[in-house]
């Protein structure tokens, strides 16, 4: 089956699931219900733990969405004129758009237009989860490409301009391979890996590459560009579960990114309902952990008020319920301090690849 | 009066200079705004207090200027009734003259010392004299005075006084200058106070010139002048010993029991020789001979003997529907309810309580709900916590009558409550006179107050909410449904689906609809009346044709209306019940598209979808 052929097989597919909905509610006019959809509860309280594929995905708790209130109803009407844009506007005629793009288009849509684009994006990842389908599906895009990553993988990727191949240690430039929004074009050809390490903030992924820590350990380095897309996230799994490379995420020690290692190692609570398709739940915490700071005397910021709250939310959120993130929440909280992972060049620009990382990965049984 | 014995007392003693100095903080300055506070309140308390006496509309102008951050002149003017030459002097500095401690009435000047306390504090802080004019009449002079207390003998020292010209046509003015400074946006504040006072006394039209010349005025909203508060004789209940020695040693009466029948009130014949006989006094002994021994006795008397309530119509509350002006005036609100309890008695007082709550507008929704104070008229803006009001407040469950209340303490939302408490003599928890103390009688009053204006409160935002909920499903049904239907066939391409019966559905409506099939040559009608509301319907149906119909069930009452047949039955639904009507019509399909609409009849419009209704 050609490409073209497979896509528009793909296109139909998504519009029979999306009209599928819109016909539920025809249905409810008809016989004579109130129009209302059914989601499952996208909050803190409902993820549980899948026990066969070992990520966080949405529980039973399911929540009405009817047009008996203004806002009930407001959603339907809303989600009937995305479904509009998204049948006729996209799939009929082979055109996407941005998310930003989306809320902009909404403009002309009278009392169904949004108020802000948070407003659009979640309706779009509600459609995700009532059709079991992803935005891509619909056309829809991210509005920034994904990140970079860099090291000893050759992969083949399909443009719409034909198929590119490169590796991307010796083919790119010094910023790396840009991973593209949709991950499922690309496939692995070859590859010298012994782990992934995945990276939170540009500076210490650069300070990896100049230090050449990628030719010294064989590692993939992926850069998260902090809360990381979905596409990065995505590329991590295949690779992980393809290639059956080790994955290690090193980030800042601080609230925030223990969630940037949950959401790549268990899934993000907004996207729950991807948690399979993209959480990688054999990804492990490098750090920076709150005994690093201790142990390798690192400087440090007081946590203030956002800092300690996002803690003691963490607390209660069901993907930390384990001794281990359980220690290292309470142990900065009772620290009160959090750190860089820039605060290692503080003992000079090399400690971090000579000294701090192969100590940890080997702790860690990776190297 | 204790403080009015004690200063008496001590007047003789030491110089009152040293009294103020000792008793600054009761008097009402201590801190340097507050200074400037009392002196305004002193000044603003006398001139409503004439203008009421004299029935003249208040006018008064509040003046002040700023020479340093702790140094300020206040002006206060006002169009009262003016003083006599003679009593100036006296009035303004003398302390405690023409004072009403003695005086059984509904007063603000029961609050607080007198403006000679201001003279004497302005004259202590700056060095300077007071300066006052007042005129009586248009055709009269305008006196001018500067005035100082000679702080050793309490006796005023005149150090001007002469005959000026201005152009008012009667009234008094004062000009003080004093260490005290003017604070705003808190409060305890001058224009907190004007404000409150201008609530409370719709009738005046008060004008407050800020020290950076920036001018307010509090509007007057009525020209009613308020019912003067009637004088009237101390009743035996409400009466201290000392007062009582000293109403004997003083009277011009020479015996017992005449002193009693026209010394104090609800005390006749005989009353008077039941308190003679229980306390073992001769009615006929000289009251100026009565020995400390024998007062005490006549004081326990009045507690055993049976003694009539005081009258209370000597008291002037606001009134229900000033208080809701002056609330009105002040603030923008969307709901103002107030009551004026009957007159009560606490200790021989006749006392009055008035409760108002505001509630909407643009108050804060976030905030504690503000609470208005007032004794006789006057502003408790003080010692909130430790007042009756703010206690009887907190007592009441506000929860039912649908305001937050998180604890048990001050309710929350966009309102604002007032109270005010009118009493020939206001019980403070202290001399500061800032605080009404928590005595039962006037608790309950207070409490009765504010449940009956809650419960008003409670009632009007049902209703609200009813409304608003009715206005929500308007907007469901009107715009939002139909571009749903609309939106949703066209993705199909299919017909816009109908709506109605989620509209009935929506609306809780019992919903009407006729539905014709083929049926062999003729057609088969089946008409579907389904009660969507939670309550019982009943109504009457009407299906209006120029044919007859067959076999109907269940069946109809028949009445001919010339060429057409009105047929008729009665529905009753119970909540949820759905009830179907069949027969058949000997006519074609096309032909029975184009039926006449349905008619309800002895029901609401609003509750029927899918009929016309026709209430004759």
């Amino acid at each position: 089956m050609t490409y073209k052929s497979n896509k528009e097989l793909h296109d139909s597919q998504a519009k029979t699931t999306l009209k599928k909905l819109i016909q539920d509610f025809y249905e409810q006019f008809e016989s004579e219900t109130i129009p209302h959809i059914v989601l499952p509860s996208r909050t803190k309280k409902n993820i549980e733990l899948n026990e066969e594929s070992d990520v966080w995905v949405y529980g039973d708790t399911e929540s009405l969405r009817s047009a008996k209130t203004v806002k009930g109803a407001k959603q339907i009407l809303k989600t009937s004129y995305v479904v509009d844009l998204l049948i006729k506007g996209h799939l009929d005629q082979d055109k996407s758009s941005t998310l930003r793009e989306l809320y902009y288009i909404s403009e002309n849509w009278d009392i169904a237009k949004f108020h802000e684009q948070s407003e659009s994006d979640h309706l779009i990842e509600d459609l995700e989860i009532i059709t079991g389908l992803q935005r891509e599906d619909f056309h829809v895009r991210p509005e920034e490409n994904g990140a970079t990553m860099f090291g000893p993988i050759k992969i083949k990727e399909i443009t719409k301009r034909g198929e590119r191949t490169m590796h991307c240690q010796d083919e790119v430039g010094e910023a790396g391979y840009q991973i593209p929004y949709n991950v499922e074009t690309v496939q692995f050809l070859e590859h010298d890996a012994k782990f992934i390490i995945a990276i939170e903030t540009g500076g210490m992924y650069d300070r990896l590459i100049e230090n050449g820590f990628d030719e010294k350990f064989n590692a993939i380095l992926v850069h998260l560009k902090g809360q990381p897309a979905r596409s990065t996230r995505r590329l991590i799994k295949r690779m992980n579960g393809e290639l059956n490379i080790p994955v290690v995420v090193f980030t800042d020690g601080d609230p925030w990114s223990f969630r940037i290692y949950a959401s790549v190692a268990y899934g993000a609570i907004k996207t729950a309902h991807l948690s399979e398709f993209m959480a990688t739940p054999a990804a492990k915490f490098i750090g920076v952990q709150s005994s690093d700071i201790v142990e390798y005397e690192l400087s440090t910021d007081k946590l203030n008020d956002q800092d300690i709250k996002a803690l003691e939310s963490e607390l209660t959120d069901p993907r930390f319920e384990t001794d281990y993130w359980k220690e290292q929440i309470n142990m900065m909280l009772k620290l009160g301090k959090k750190s860089e992972q820039q605060a290692f060049a503080g003992k000079g620009l090399d400690y971090v690849t000579d000294t701090y990382l192969p100590e940890r990965l080997g702790e860690m049984g990776v190297i | 009066m204790v403080i009015a014995e004690e200063l008496a007392k001590k007047q003789k003693a030491i110089s009152i200079a040293e009294f103020f100095e000792k008793n600054r903080q009761i008097l009402g300055f201590d801190s340097s705004p507050r200074c400037l506070l009392t002196s305004v309140k002193e000044a603003v308390d006398n001139a409503l207090d004439a203008c009421e006496e004299s029935s003249i509309l208040p006018d008064i102008f509040i003046k002040i200027e700023s020479k340093s951050k702790d140094n300020v002149t206040l002006i206060v003017e006002d169009n009262g009734p003016g003083i006599v030459k003679e009593q100036i002097p006296r009035v303004f500095a003398k302390l405690l003259y023409g004072s009403r401690f003695h005086s059984v009435k509904q007063s603000r000047g029961q609050q607080g010392i007198g403006i000679s306390a201001a003279v004497l504090y302005s004259q202590l802080t700056s060095g300077r004299p007071a300066k006052i004019v007042s005129k009586i009449d248009k055709n009269a002079p305008a006196h001018y005075f500067e005035l100082l207390i000679n702080t050793q003998t309490n006796e005023p020292e005149i150090i001007a006084d002469k005959i000026i010209e201005w152009d008012r046509l009667r009234g008094t003015r004062i000009e003080l200058e004093m260490a005290a400074s003017y604070v705003k946006g808190r409060r305890q504040s001058v224009y907190e106070y004007l404000k409150d006072t201008a609530i409370v006394n719709p009738h005046a039209r008060i004008t407050l010139i800020e020290p950076d010349n920036n001018q307010i005025i509090f509007e007057r909203v009525t020209d009613k002048v308020p019912v003067q508060a009637t004088e009237i004789l101390p009743h035996p209940h409400g009466i201290e010993l000392g007062i009582l020695m000293k109403m004997l040693r003083y009277t011009e009466r020479d015996k017992l029991a005449p002193f009693l029948r026209y010394s104090f009130s609800r005390i006749g014949l005989q009353t008077a020789s039941d308190i003679c006989k229980k306390s073992g006094l001769d009615p006929e002994k000289d009251p100026r001979e009565v020995t400390l021994d024998e007062a005490k006795r006549l004081h326990e008397a009045f507690k055993t003997v049976k003694i009539s309530a005081p009258p209370t119509d000597c008291l002037s509350p606001i009134t229900e529907e000033l208080i809701r002006k002056g609330l009105e005036k002040e603030h923008t609100i969307d709901f103002i309810e107030t009551t004026t309890r009957p007159a009560s008695v606490h200790n021989g007082h006749p006392f009055q309580v008035e409760a108002g709550i505001a509630y909407g507008g643009n108050l804060p929704k976030e905030e504690k709900v503000e609470i208005l104070r007032f004794a006789n008229r006057v502003p408790l803006l003080y010692q909130q916590g430790a007042c009756a009001v703010t206690h009887s407040v907190e007592g009441i469950k506000w929860k039912a009558y649908s305001l937050d209340q998180p604890g048990n303490s001050i309710p929350v939302g966009p309102a604002i409550i007032l109270v005010h408490v009118a009493s020939t003599h206001i019980p403070f928890t202290s001399e500061s006179k800032e605080a009404i103390a928590d005595v039962p009688e006037i608790v309950q009053e207070i409490e009765l107050a504010l449940k009956e204006v809650g419960r008003r409160l409670k009632l009007y935002l049902s209703r609200q909410d009813k409304m608003e909920l009715r206005r929500e499903k308007e907007e469901i049904i009107q715009k939002i449904l139909p571009l749903i239907a609309k939106k949703v066939g066209d993705i199909l391409d299919r017909p816009t689906p109908d709506i109605t019966p989620v509209v009935a559905k929506i609306m809780g409506n019992v919903f009407i609809q006729r539905h014709v099939s083929q049926n062999g040559k003729g057609c088969e009608v089946q008409i579907r009346i389904k009660n969507h509301s939670e309550a019982v319907r009943h109504f009457s149906l009407h299906e209006t044709l120029p044919y007859s119909i067959q076999d109907p069930s269940p069946e109809p009452k028949i009445i001919p209306l010339g060429k057409q047949i009105d047929h008729l039955w009665k529905i009753s639904l119970k909540p949820q019940e759905e009830k179907a009507i069949i027969y058949r019509l000997d006519i074609k399909i096309e032909e029975a598209s184009k039926l006449p609409q349905l008619i309800a009849e002895q029901i609401d419009e609003e509750l029927i979808t899918g009929a016309k209704v026709v209430n004759v």
